[in-house]
């Protein structure tokens, strides 16, 4: 077996000693899987209005009850998990494929190209994630496309600072001054020798900053910035309950609950693979 | 220490300058023609050409820039289309409600996160361990506007204690001013309440290993005098600059928090400028936002200098 895949299995056994982590990883399996059984798990059509059944609640027939037009609630919960887990991945990678090279560049290069990166890392983190998220959303449109791509950069300079910063303390490493002297090529150096080293923090922060998108999505769809009706989204599914709270309390608490019990499992498994990676646990 | 606040002051410039450039950047995003982006539903041509000129969107864009930020500095951050008044007066109109709202949310984080920290890193491994680490976990992943539905739900349909919405100013009545307040700051300041109890606590489980700490104890100081006097007034400076972090989290939550209670502050003038597409609001609020966050930064950091000796030479 490969030294990564050792390591790996390692850090996965560490992991699953931390109950709360264990919990939340299974929660994030089961999410992913409703998300992509979707079809086959919702008892009924997410967008099929039924004027018969307006605002009903929780029944053996609709087990959530239904929503302002008539639409049975658990059905487009289970689909809603499809907006929310694309946002997770889709905005949370993109962030990571943009804020790593980038800090990977200013680390190790140095110079003049390190100071003109960390300025604008400095001023793209001047405004508030949220605001900035939604502040692009608005200028590129109302779509969940737009939301994941305005999540993705809004999410982008903390992972080049957060590179960056592993990069330079890794640099000056004695595996680094070893490759250097074998006389590798600084991009081999920096791709083969660093990057392998300055993971183990990423992937914490990507976990969270998954956990961040979720909430970010639900909150621009909240705004009608993200998932366009009449196609499901729990922060859409939010707003529409807010105009019914004294009618039909039901609708606000299941889609506000599944954000919760989602975000919920990805920083429990966050925390716990923090834990399970730092070198001073060991 | 005065060589050091000058180097942070000589760093403000470059930062807000890309700031701004990031700002009027927003416009690029728009897809298509942005003059007719910014018609809206007008649609006569002779209305999109005097929006073209006004906006000067016929130069190029180093000289819309210019341009641009050239009147941001005289105080003109551009004219609202919908309700056709200065951006600057709606922001200094909303402001306030908006500051009460996120002094109110902070008092409530410190006052629920720094005891809390500092109580799981003196029992620390207890149940009281567990129950504020629990609880952390909890403000961390409730989204602020479904807590914010759920505390209506019960404080207002249920119970009826408490407006559901609205805001009333403190000089009308400061009573119904804390009403109206008093739910939206919980929700606000219920995250950053998780952030700033984990950093208490770990700064404070160092506080305690350390040299000091023992020799107050060897010196036989009851130990709540120990922790009181000694461990927490160092343990404290870190969690100065994360206050001034969080308010970037305060801002940005205040945006959905507002829109919930129906608050009518920044937030609220956001979003309704989002719904409205009210371009130039948005940018002004984010420019009059970012500007305001990396100020208050700035501060931080200062004070932070300033409290913490060994950054003093």
């Amino acid at each position: 077996m490969s030294p990564a895949l050792i390591e790996l299995q390692l850090v996965f056994r560490r992991v699953a000693r931390r109950r709360p982590a264990l919990v939340g990883l299974i929660v994030i399996l089961l999410f992913v899987l409703v998300a992509a059984l979707a079809p086959l798990l919702a008892p009924g059509d997410p967008i099929l209005q039924n004027y018969a059944a307006i605002r009903k609640p929780p029944s053996a027939a609709h087990f959530l009850g239904t929503d302002e037009l008539g639409r049975d609630l658990l059905s487009r919960i289970i689909w809603g998990a499809r907006a929310s887990l694309m946002a997770g991945i889709v905005s949370v990678s993109l962030a990571l494929s943009l804020g790593v090279p980038l800090g990977l560049l200013a680390g190790y290069a140095g110079g003049k190209l390190e100071a003109v990166v960390m300025r604008l890392i400095d001023a793209a983190l001047a405004i508030p994630f949220l605001i900035l998220a939604i502040a692009m959303a608005t200028f590129l449109g109302p779509s969940l496309n737009n939301a994941m791509l305005a999540i993705g950069l809004s999410a982008t300079p903390v992972f080049a600072r957060l590179t960056r910063g592993q990069v330079l303390s890794a640099k000056h490493e004695d595996y680094v001054e070893a490759a250097r002297a074998l006389g590798n090529p600084p991009w081999r150096i920096a791709l083969r020798h660093i990057l392998p080293n300055v993971l183990p923090p990423i992937l914490v922060q990507s976990t969270l900053a998954i956990a961040g998108a979720i909430i970010a999505e639900a909150a621009l769809s909240f705004l009608g910035l993200g998932q366009q009706p009449p196609q499901p989204s729990w922060g859409s599914m939010l707003n529409a309950a807010r105009g019914f709270l004294s009618q039909a309390p039901w609708l606000a608490i299941a889609p506000g609950a599944a954000i919760f019990v989602v975000v919920l499992a990805f920083n429990m498994f966050g925390d716990g693979l923090r834990d399970a990676l730092d070198p001073r646990d060991r | 220490m005065r060589r050091y606040i000058l180097h942070r002051l000589a760093l403000l410039v470059p930062t807000l300058v890309l700031v701004s450039m990031l700002v009027f950047g927003l416009q690029q995003l728009l897809p298509g023609d942005p003059a007719l982006a910014l018609a809206g539903e007008q649609r006569d041509p002779q209305v999109i050409e005097f929006i073209r000129h006004r906006y000067h969107l016929d130069q190029p864009l180093p000289v819309q820039y210019l341009l641009w930020i050239c009147s941001v500095l005289q105080g003109d951050l551009g004219e609202s289309i919908r309700i056709q008044r200065p951006v600057l007066d709606l922001v200094a109109e909303k402001l306030p409600v908006t500051i009460e709202l996120t002094l109110f949310a902070m008092v409530i984080a410190l006052g629920i996160g720094i005891p809390a920290g500092v109580l799981a890193a003196v029992k620390r491994g207890t149940g009281w361990d567990i129950l504020a680490n629990a609880v952390a976990l909890w403000g961390l992943s409730t989204p602020n506007f479904w807590l914010g539905i759920l505390l209506i739900l019960l404080f207002s349909v249920e119970l009826g204690w408490l407006p559901a919405s609205g805001f009333v100013s403190p000089a009308e009545s400061l009573g119904r001013n804390l009403a109206t307040l008093i739910m939206p700051a919980f929700v606000l300041g219920n995250a950053i309440a998780a952030v700033v109890m984990r950093h208490t606590r770990s700064s404070m489980l160092q506080a305690l290993r350390s040299d000091y700490v023992r020799t107050a104890r060897a010196k036989g100081l009851s130990e709540l005098r120990v922790i009181l006097r000694h461990a927490l007034p160092n343990a404290l400076q870190p969690v100065i600059t994360l206050g001034a972090l969080e308010f970037g989290g305060l801002l940005s939550g205040a945006v959905l928090t507002e829109q919930v209670f129906t608050i009518p502050g920044f937030g609220k003038l956001i979003v309704d400028a989002v719904f409205n597409r009210d371009y130039a609001v948005v940018q002004g609020v984010v420019l009059v936002t970012a500007t305001f966050y990396t100020l208050l930064n700035l501060a931080a950091d200062v004070l932070y200098a300033v409290v913490n000796p060994r950054l003093r030479s």
